[in-house]
């Protein structure tokens, strides 16, 4: 059994997609988890549908999600206070020696990440990158396990198989819950979807389809 | 928001000229659009907090649609696609464009004071 568990993404929402089954699972067995979001996601685009947001009252309504969606998954929350889309642009061993010294005072057995340049989106790749290179930094007894998550198209293809594939249905309740906590986010997120093919057919089934399963490589140091 | 009334923004714009004003300008069709299809672009832009003076400002558009252009001693601001607005905190103008599923595509803002940061 996992000792703590670390998520660590860039932004309110990347928890509840990503990892929301999985964070569940884990705390099922009494396992503390602690999420480090690292921006309010300041810069996205959803505004609500219709519109509730403004690019002014963004990030504290994100914010409220947030927090929201940490009390569905029983998580603790910290904010790592960095501007959504300008993460690639801080200094990278500064990020890491942040996140460093949080992880060296939790001392968990394992942390959740996105897996560098196979996560689109490029906060994802940074922040995946610094909590890979905090764990380096670590002395190598004290290590915890990286389960690195990729989410491009081609992942497979291009890394092969992920190490773990949590078959996360049995608590798809509770990763549904938790990701319309993001109210201004699920929406327009569900949505684009269906941009494709005609999606009448139940939701839950479509959500399941896409977000049933939660994959991870086991970072190779 | 709520969808643009020009009189109303035209009022709110003059109000600005000749002031040194924080502009957020900013165009975006997401972080994901060349993840969700193949065969789109990502393009984004977006400048906040930028300390500016303007002495001519007018906003155009059709009703549905606005533009808006900020005539600077030595050059120009621009925004085109902006449906709505609203004053925020009493003193900021907010100007948005946003598409039929609520996503912001465009946005213009002027303040006296900066934006938060």
């Amino acid at each position: 059994m996992e000792k703590h568990v670390v998520v660590i993404y860039p932004h309110p929402d990347d928890e509840s997609f990503g990892a929301a089954g999985t964070i569940a699972k884990f705390r099922e067995q009494g396992v503390p988890v602690t999420y480090l979001c690292g921006t309010l996601g300041e810069m996205g685009r959803n505004m609500g549908n219709p519109t509730f947001a403004n690019r002014e009252t963004l990030p504290e309504i994100r914010k409220k999600e947030l927090i929201e969606a940490c009390k569905v998954l029983d998580m603790e929350l910290i904010m790592l206070g960095y501007r959504d889309k300008t993460l690639e642009y801080e200094d990278r061993n500064e990020v890491a020696g942040h996140l460093k010294g949080i992880i060296e005072k939790i001392e968990p057995s394992l942390i959740i990440t996105h897996y560098p340049e196979h996560a689109v989106h490029p906060d994802h790749n940074a922040l995946g990158a610094a909590a890979i290179e905090a764990v380096q930094l670590i002395d190598t007894e004290k290590r915890p396990t990286v389960w690195a998550q990729a989410i491009t198209n081609t992942h497979v293809e291009d890394l092969g198989k992920p190490d773990v594939i949590n078959d996360v249905r049995d608590n798809f309740d509770t990763k549904m819950d938790a990701i319309l906590c993001h109210q201004s986010q699920a929406n327009g997120v569900i949505r684009s979807w269906n941009q494709s093919e005609g999606m009448d057919n139940d939701l839950k089934e479509e959500a399941m389809k896409r977000l049933g399963f939660e994959s991870f490589y086991i970072w190779k140091y | 928001m709520k969808p643009i009334d020009l009189d109303k923004v035209q009022e709110k714009l003059e109000s600005f000229t000749d002031k040194d004003v924080y502009v957020h300008l900013e165009t975006t069709n997401g972080a994901y659009a060349s993840h969700v299809n193949a065969k789109a672009y990502n393009v984004g832009v977006y400048i906040r907090n930028a300390k500016v003076r303007f002495n001519q400002a007018k906003i155009v558009g059709d009703g549905k649609s606005y533009r808006a252009g900020l005539k600077m001693e030595i050059g120009w601001i621009y925004a085109e696609g902006l449906t709505d607005w609203e004053m925020f905190e009493g003193e900021k103008l907010l100007m948005a464009g946003h598409d039929r599923e609520g996503r912001l595509m465009v946005a213009l803002q002027i303040s006296e004071t900066p934006f938060n940061y």
